[in-house]
């Protein structure tokens, strides 16, 4: 049945999580199942053919595209040198002379008699997949990856950017409330992943940067200060590949907004232990939130399934997050859930619930403006 | 209805349709509807919805078509499903349907890459043939791209499209290009979105004398596909062979790979066709019914779809980056902020405006609640429609590069090839789909942000799609006209009203037009529109009036300046709109004249409730 809620973000002290880790392109697959892996350990091989450099040799001869054979001093499939000849003339006259040399060192992947075209290869790149979580090999896809298991705490984030790395958690301020400043980054933080109150300024981030931080974990940012972190404006929340100097995990939004009580306790009792971290973000249908992970150490029965926290839907008690201005940010319970729809101030007709805060209050709220934050 | 582009489909039943069941698997939610035969015609009864299951957890789109259909099941008392299985044919007045179908844009939809020789000739009529099959073109290389040959062999190995469609030359001219761009993709290896193991499907559709010469350099790399040259002289396009080698290699080989649609496939009654193109279908059959011209768009959460058709062309683009909640970031990016802060009626700082869109983007299902955060999302969609259509006008252009017969009246006009067939002063009918423009809390609103994004001049009708359900009546058109055509009629087309525009532009308050309306009824109101007016006549739906416009001398309304033009205007569940705010649109310049300008449009249509 259609849930008329948005699934929540994970926080939760206690996870059987699975991550599949995948080659790009068939490769050999280092491990096998049953194996116990470190986050930083390679699981997988694969090589990556070379960049591909055509050279037009018939024009640099001067010759009709079907001759250039009888040029030919390398055919293909052969290995060449850079600088090493590739193709020659034999004009009668030495000074006539054309000698075409290899660009690169690599191969002769093909040479066309119909457009006159030698393709040269670069050699193979070996591309290493880690295993981006300490934890045990429950699957190996044979020539493809494998699919790590590992106990651990977890939290999502919203959105992030920059891809996946690990360090030792820090906590930078007092109170999930307060703003993470430059003067809070010390040289002592530099490769840790440090968690920050409500907000982070442009020049804290740079201070982040100057560092080198492993990952910024904070409330929100000003989308000002993101788009002058990255250089231009993000049109579509597709992440990961960023290269800033660090990763960037936001639990909340854009603006500055309190850090979940949750979250902020969580990630504090686990201050000092190694996480790994990825702001690889995908929002979409099957969307990706990045994530923070801090395994437990012990080892992982295998055999369990390992359910990644699949929920009925929402019930009364829920602590919930509304993401929707005017109440955007602000963290209840649902106190109750009319199955009737309710008009609301655009006259729209929406389902609501109805939610409780800290200071008694209650609000209707549509519910697809709550999300659920989950896990136990 | 007429049969779409591709060839006819013939369903798989034999029995009589009664009762039939759709559905459209969108990137985020999945829409079904059921449609009965009440009497002798089709009616659209219930309508279910649930999130599309295509990617992990599920990963099995069958999933979310069941979820779906089991909402229509609990509304409508009817049984329908048996488990996994959708019962057909009826098994008794409250069991089962006639026949169940789909459309599919999930998962992405289709993403293609194509090439040509050169980037405005064959490149475009690629491009074209692959948005008119439904496909998101996600590269246009070649030749004359301005790549160098290693950065075109880069960009093919990095894009993982689902099908590749080469073009070039015409027929019997030189092969060299084209078998140059088959030596590139060879080199590059391109690999499928889905299924690591399969081949890439490929379809060749260029300069037939080059085949042999592709099929021995690609025959072995890709499922390799020849066809008509979609260029055979440079005169004359010839898109239906590869637009239909397009549908068949979709359901053939990408639709088998993406998660479920093996069981889709074989749950439905009639081939899945990709969304767009059954949208398509629609708006080709309106134009072709009412003999009009149309532009009609879908605009979504991811992309928006644009389609015209003029004088009987029709046209597809897709901006695959402009919509209103995946995209919605990216429509500020192109749109710039100070063209979005244009439409919004009150102040707002820059960067709360910023931080609300990136909100927006990152918690896509979210509603606005408050009448302000419903007018920033008309602004942004206002601006999202105007882009696709200035996107759609660059491509819908007459065929570039074909010489041109030439008279001394034509001297002095310097028109080049390839002119945008987009006319707005010959647009008849503007037809709105998608969640913004469908679920509009009033329906003024649907009809003013299509009169603000798209600026028709002249006379102009609007509709909008009720429940956004046009995929569905698309897919059915091509097995039951008539079952299409009635639901259409019925439930799915809402006329907005007309909409008459004055070209040109005065001083506020001065006289642009006078005006006589004759109402079905006899009533005459006569009146002066003034520039700067923006006034709603009612006139109700299925009702006709005759208005007599008399510009003033430097005004046209399509039949030159000054000239008094009569025409029989077709009324709305909004009514007759006359816009006397100058075309080309102009808004004060003044950030206080500007939002004390669209007040007092907004009050004078009643757009949103008082108070906003």
């Amino acid at each position: 049945m259609a849930h008329s809620y948005t699934p929540g973000l994970t926080v939760t002290e206690q996870a059987l999580i699975r991550r599949r880790r995948m080659l790009s392109l068939p490769g050999k697959v280092l491990v096998s199942a049953g194996e116990k892996v470190r986050a930083n350990q390679a699981v997988a091989r694969a090589e990556l053919p070379g960049k591909v450099y055509p050279l037009n040799l018939a024009n640099q001869l001067g010759v009709a595209p079907d001759e250039i054979q009888e040029y030919l001093i390398k055919k293909a499939g052969d290995t060449v040198q850079k600088e090493e000849i590739l193709a020659e003339n034999k004009p009668l006259v030495k000074w006539f002379k054309t000698e075409v040399r290899s660009p690169i060192t690599g191969v002769v992947e093909s040479v066309s008699t119909v457009t006159g075209q030698v393709l040269l290869r670069d050699p193979p790149r070996v591309l290493e997949l880690l295993g981006y979580v300490d934890g045990t090999i429950v699957e190996v896809i044979p020539q493809q990856g494998v699919v790590v298991e590992t106990d651990c705490s977890l939290v999502q984030g919203i959105f992030g950017i920059g891809g996946e790395t690990r360090g030792e958690i820090v906590i930078g301020v007092a109170s999930p409330e307060e703003v993470l400043s430059p003067g809070h980054f010390t040289a002592e933080m530099k490769e840790k992943v440090v968690v920050g109150g409500s907000f982070i300024s442009s020049d804290a981030l740079a201070r982040a940067k100057e560092i080198g931080v492993a990952g910024v974990v904070i409330g929100g940012i000003h989308d000002k200060d993101l788009r002058a972190l990255l250089g231009y404006d993000l049109g579509v929340a597709i992440t990961g590949t960023e290269q800033v100097g660090f990763t960037l995990i936001l639990t909340e939004g854009f603006g500055p907004i309190p850090m979940a009580r949750k979250t902020f306790t969580l990630l504090s009792a686990h201050a000092g232990q190694p996480a790994s971290i990825s702001g690889a973000t995908q929002i979409r249908a099957g969307v990706i939130r990045p994530e923070i992970i801090v395994p437990k150490g012990r080892a992982s029965g295998g055999h369990n399934v390992a359910t990644e926290l699949q929920r009925e839907g929402i019930r009364i008690g829920d602590q919930v997050r509304v993401i929707r201005d005017p109440l955007f940010g602000k963290i209840g319970e649902v106190a109750s859930l009319p199955s009737d729809l309710q008009k609301i101030p655009t006259e729209s007709e929406v389902r609501v619930m109805e939610v409780r805060f800290a200071d008694g209050s209650r609000t209707m709220i549509p519910r697809a403006n709550i999300e659920l934050i989950e896990g136990a | 209805m007429t049969l779409p582009s591709p060839e006819p489909i013939k369903p798989a039943t034999v029995h009589p349709l009664n009762v039939i069941v759709a559905t459209d698997c969108g990137s985020t939610t999945t829409k079904a509807i059921l449609i009965e035969k009440v009497g002798d015609e089709y009616r659209q009864t219930f309508r279910g919805e649930a999130p599309t299951t295509v990617e992990a957890p599920f990963e099995d789109v069958t999933r979310g078509v069941l979820n779906a259909i089991a909402e229509i099941e609990e509304l409508s008392g009817r049984k329908i499903l048996d488990g996994d299985r959708i019962i057909t044919p009826c098994r008794d007045p409250k069991t089962g349907v006639d026949i169940y179908i789909s459309t599919s844009s999930a998962g992405g939809g289709l993403q293609m890459m194509v090439t040509g020789v050169v980037q405005n000739m064959t490149g475009e009529s690629a491009q074209r043939a692959a948005l008119g099959a439904g496909a998101i073109v996600i590269d246009v290389l070649a030749s004359n791209d301005g790549r160098l040959p290693h950065e075109k062999i880069e960009r093919i190995r990095t894009m993982r499209p689902d099908m590749i469609l080469m073009s070039g030359g015409t027929d019997g001219g030189a092969v060299t290009h084209v078998v140059e761009m088959a030596e590139y993709i060879s080199a590059a290896e391109p690999r499928p979105r889905f299924g690591a193991t399969f081949k890439l499907p490929l379809i060749y559709a260029g300069n037939r004398d080059a085949q042999p010469q592709v099929k021995k350099i690609l025959g072995e790399k890709a499922a390799l596909v020849l066809t008509d040259n979609i260029r055979p002289v440079l005169e004359r396009e010839n898109l239906a062979p590869a637009r239909n080698k397009i549908h068949d290699l979709f359901l053939e080989h990408v639709m088998q790979q993406a998660p479920g649609y093996k069981k889709l496939i074989e749950m439905a009654g009639a081939p899945i066709m990709p969304t767009p193109a059954a949208v398509g279908v629609i708006m080709e059959t309106i134009a072709k019914r009412e003999h009009v011209n149309v532009i009609g768009v879908d605009i979504g959460g991811a992309t928006t779809d644009v389609f015209s058709v003029f004088e009987g062309l029709f046209n597809r683009t897709v901006s695959a980056n402009l919509g209103m909640s995946y995209s919605i970031s990216n429509v500020l990016a192109e749109a710039g902020l100070p063209n979005i802060m244009r439409w919004v009626p009150f102040t707002i700082d820059e960067q709360t405006l910023r931080n609300r869109i990136k909100n927006k983007m990152i918690r896509p299902t979210t509603i606005p609640q408050t009448l302000d955060e419903l007018q920033i999302e008309h602004a942004i969609s206002r601006e999202a429609l105007r882009l696709a259509l200035t996107h759609h006008k660059s491509l819908a252009t007459a065929l570039k590069g074909v010489q041109q017969e030439r008279t001394i009246s034509d001297v002095f006009e310097q028109q080049q090839s390839g002119k945008t067939l987009i006319d707005m002063l010959k647009l008849d009918l503007i037809v709105g789909s998608g969640g913004i423009l469908s679920h509009a809390p009033r329906r003024v609103q649907s009809m003013l942000m299509m009169v603000d994004a798209y600026e028709p001049l002249g006379v102009t009708r609007l509709s909008v799609d009720s429940i956004f359900m046009m995929p569905h009546l698309g897919v059915l058109s091509t097995i039951n006209e008539k079952a299409a055509t009635d639901v259409f009629i019925r439930d799915c087309m809402v006329y907005l009203g007309t909409c008459v525009a004055p070209i040109g532009q005065g001083k506020e308050g001065e006289r642009c037009a006078d005006y006589t309306i004759t109402f079905p009824d006899g009533r005459v109101d006569k009146g002066q529109l003034s520039f700067g007016d923006l006034r709603l006549v009612p006139l109700s739906d299925r009702q006709k009036a005759s208005i007599t416009v008399q510009p003033v001398k430097q005004v046209n309304l399509g039949a030159g300046a000054g000239v008094p033009v009569t025409r029989e205007v077709y009324g709305g569940v909004v009514g007759l709109l006359l816009d006397g705010r100058g075309r080309p649109l102009q808004l004060p310049a003044d950030h206080n004249a500007r939002v004390a300008s669209l007040a007092k449009w907004y009050s004078a249509v009643g757009l949103y409730p008082k108070g906003g």
